[in-house]
C-alpha cells in the first residue's frame, strides 16, 4: 500500500491534538507527584522532584508499611477504594450473567423483536441519573430498606446497565450459528449446558466490551452513590467530591486520588480500545 | 418435570432475573417519580405521609425564576456544546481520514477523556482554571497579560464549562464520524475523483451527504448526553457563580438534598425527562425512517436488476 507523503503541517496538527487530548491528564499526573511547595511555587512547573508522598497519604491504611511522611492517617480514601472495587466487581459480574441469559432468551426464543430491545436501550440511555435520584432514594430508604448499604448501590448499577448489556450481547449472540447449538443438543446437552458450554465461550469479545462498559459506569458514577451511601460505604467519587468542599484544598493529595480513580479506565482503554470503539460506534452506526 | 416442559420453561427462566431487576429497580422508580411530582414531600417522610398537592409543584416551577434560568442554561449549554463539537469532530475526521501509521494509537489517546471519571475531568479542569496556580493564568501572567477570572465570573465560568465539555466529548463525534467516513462506498469517491472533483467538492457533495444519517444520529446521541452532564460542572463550579452554570441535573440534586423538596425535584426530573423523551423518540423514528427508505431503495434496485 503506497502511503501519500503528508504535509509537515499535518503532523504539527496531529502533535497538537495529542497534546491537547492527553495534556490535562499528564498535568494531573505531574501534580500528583509534587509536593505542595512545588505546586504553589512560581517556578516552572516542569522541573520538580517527583515524590510518592501524596499517594502514601491517600492510601495510608492499605499500605503494607507505615509511610514515614504521613503523620496522621486518614482512612477515608482507602476505605472508599475498597468499597468501589467491591461494588463495581460484583455489579459487573451480576449484570453480565443476568444480561447474558436474557439476551440469549431474547434471541433464541424470539420473545421480543430487536426493535423493542433497541428502543428500551435507547430510552434507558436517555434517562439521566439525576432523574433516578429522588425515586431511588425514596424506595431504597423506605421500601427496600437497603439505603446506605453496598447492596443498594449494586442493585441500581445492575439495573442501570442491564438494557445496554442485553442489547450489545444480543448483537453478538445473533452471530452464533444455531447449527452449533443444535449439534450440542443432539449430543444430549440441556439448555443450560448449551448456553454455558457452547454459547458463552463464543461471545467472549462481546462479554469483554459489556464488562468494561458496566465496570466503568459504576466506577465513575457519583450522584446515586452519593445519595445511597453512608459513611462506611462511600465510593471513591463521593469521597473526592466531599474533600473538595472543604475550605483548603490539598491539591497534591486530591490529584493523587483522582489519578488512582482514573487508572482503571485508562488501562481498559489501552488494552481494549477496539472493543470500546466497537461498543461506542455500534450504537450510532447500526442503530 | 419432563424434558418438553423444561424446554418450554427455559426462556422464562433465562429472562426472569433481568425482568425482576428491571421491573423493581428501574421501571418502578420511574413510575414513582411521576407520582412523587404531585406530592409535597420531604426526605424525612415516607411517601405515604406526603400530602397530595396536584399540579402545585409544576405551577411553582413555571413561576420560579431560578428554575427558568436553570432550564435556559441547560438548553444553552447543550446547544453550544453540541454544535461546537459537531463542527470540530467532523472537521477533524475529514482531516485525519487518511491511511497512516499510528491511527489506532491516536484513536486510543482520543478516547481517554471520555473514559475517565467525569469527577476527575472536573478536578483537572478546576485545577487548570485555578486563579493563581492554574496553568492558564500562569501562562497568561508570564506572557504579561491580566489573569482571567475563569470560574468566578459568570460569563467566563460558562465558557470554562463549555471548553471542558468540548475537550471531553469532541473525540466521541470524531470517532463516530471517522467510522462513518471509512465505511463510505469507495465507488462513489472514485467516481467523484474521475470526474475531476476537488477535495472541497468531494467533501461537500459526496462525503457529507453520505455521512448525514450517521451524523444526525451522532448529534442526537450527544445531545441526549449533554443534558445528562452533571459531575464535571458540580466539581468545577457547583452551578455558580450565582446560577450561571447551574444546569437542570444540578438543580435537581440541590433541590432534593439542600432544599429538601423531593416533590419539586421530582417535578423537575419529569420536565427534564420529557425533553429527553422527545429527543429520543425523534432519533428512533429517524433511524426507522432511514432503514425503511434504504429497504425500499434496495427492493427497487432488485426489481430493476
Amino acid at each position: 500500500m503506497a502511503r501519500e507523503r503528508q504535509n509537515p503541517l499535518f503532523y504539527m496538527l496531529l502533535v497538537m491534538l495529542v497534546i491537547m487530548a492527553v495534556g490535562p491528564i499528564l498535568l494531573m499526573l505531574a501534580t500528583s507527584l509534587k509536593l505542595n511547595v512545588d505546586i504553589m511555587s512560581d517556578r516552572s512547573s516542569l522541573i520538580f522532584m517527583p515524590t510518592l508522598r501524596n499517594y502514601e497519604a491517600a492510601l495510608c491504611n492499605l499500605l503494607w508499611y507505615e509511610p514515614k511522611s504521613v503523620d496522621f492517617c486518614d482512612p477515608t480514601f482507602g476505605r472508599a477504594l475498597v468499597n468501589s472495587l467491591i461494588i463495581c466487581l460484583i455489579s459487573t459480574v451480576l449484570t453480565l450473567v443476568i444480561g447474558c441469559m436474557a439476551a440469549y432468551a431474547l434471541v433464541r426464543f424470539r420473545f421480543m423483536g430487536r426493535d423493542a430491545v433497541s428502543l428500551s436501550t435507547l430510552l434507558m440511555r436517555m434517562i439521566p441519573p439525576a432523574v433516578l435520584l429522588v425515586p431511588v432514594f425514596g424506595i431504597w430508604t423506605f421500601q427496600y430498606g437497603i439505603a446506605g448499604t453496598r447492596y443498594g448501590i449494586i442493585l441500581i448499577y445492575v439495573a442501570m446497565n442491564l438494557p445496554f448489556v442485553i442489547w450489545i450481547l444480543q448483537s453478538f449472540i445473533v452471530q452464533v450459528p444455531i447449527q452449533l447449538e443444535e449439534a450440542a443438543r443432539m449430543d444430549g446437552a440441556g439448555p443450560f449446558q448449551v448456553f454455558f458450554l457452547v454459547v458463552l465461550p463464543l461471545i467472549k469479545p462481546g462479554l469483554a466490551a459489556a464488562a468494561i462498559f458496566t465496570f466503568r459506569i459504576g466506577w465513575n458514577e457519583f450522584l446515586l452513590a452519593n445519595a445511597l451511601s453512608d459513611r462506611a460505604t462511600r465510593t471513591v467519587p463521593v469521597t473526592i467530591v466531599n474533600s473538595l468542599t472543604e475550605y483548603n484544598i490539598d491539591w497534591g493529595v486530591i490529584m493523587a486520588t483522582g489519578m488512582l480513580l482514573a487508572i482503571p479506565p485508562i488501562l481498559f482503554t489501552f488494552f481494549a480500545s477496539r472493543q470500546i470503539i466497537t461498543g461506542m460506534t455500534a450504537g450510532a452506526v447500526k442503530g | 418435570m419432563n424434558a418438553s416442559t423444561a424446554n418450554r420453561l427455559t426462556p422464562y427462566l433465562f429472562l426472569a432475573p433481568a425482568g425482576v431487576i428491571l421491573l423493581g429497580a428501574l421501571i418502578y422508580p420511574i413510575g414513582y417519580v411521576i407520582y412523587a411530582s404531585f406530592l409535597d414531600w420531604n426526605p424525612s417522610q415516607r411517601i405515604g405521609e406526603a400530602a397530595f398537592v396536584g399540579l402545585k409543584n409544576y405551577k411553582k416551577l413555571l413561576g420560579d425564576g431560578a428554575f427558568r434560568e436553570s432550564l435556559w442554561v441547560t438548553l444553552k449549554f447543550a446547544a453550544v456544546v453540541v454544535s461546537a463539537e459537531m463542527v470540530l469532530g467532523v472537521g477533524l475526521a475529514l482531516l485525519l481520514d487518511r491511511k497512516m501509521r499510528g491511527m489506532s494509537i491516536l484513536r486510543t489517546l482520543f478516547i481517554l477523556p471520555m473514559m475517565i471519571a467525569p469527577i476527575v475531568v472536573g478536578l483537572m479542569w478546576r485545577y487548570m482554571y485555578h486563579p493563581t496556580i492554574g496553568i492558564f493564568n500562569r501562562t497568561l501572567v508570564s506572557l504579561g497579560f491580566e489573569p482571567v477570572p475563569w470560574l468566578s465570573d459568570a460569563n467566563w465560568a460558562f465558557a470554562a464549562v463549555v471548553i471542558a465539555d468540548i475537550w471531553q466529548w469532541t473525540p466521541f463525534i470524531f470517532i463516530l464520524s471517522l467510522a462513518a467516513l471509512q465505511s463510505l462506498p469507495r465507488s462513489a469517491l472514485e467516481a467523484a475523483r474521475i470526474d475531476g472533483a476537488t477535495g472541497w467538492q468531494t467533501i461537500l457533495y459526496i462525503k457529507l451527504p453520505l455521512m448525514l444519517p450517521v451524523l444526525i444520529v451522532t448529534m442526537l446521541l450527544r445531545l441526549i448526553d449533554a443534558f445528562k452532564v452533571l459531575e464535571v460542572i458540580l466539581v468545577m463550579t457547583n452551578g455558580g457563580p450565582g446560577l450561571a452554570t447551574e444546569i437542570l441535573s444540578l438543580r435537581i440534586n440541590r433541590t432534593a438534598s439542600e432544599f429538601r423538596a423531593l416533590g419539586e425535584a421530582a417535578a423537575m426530573s419529569n420536565i427534564l425527562l420529557m425533553v429527553l423523551m422527545s429527543l429520543t423518540l425523534a432519533m428512533f423514528l429517524y433511524t426507522k425512517a432511514m432503514e425503511a427508505r434504504a429497504r425500499a431503495m434496495r427492493s427497487q434496485n432488485d426489481e430493476e436488476a
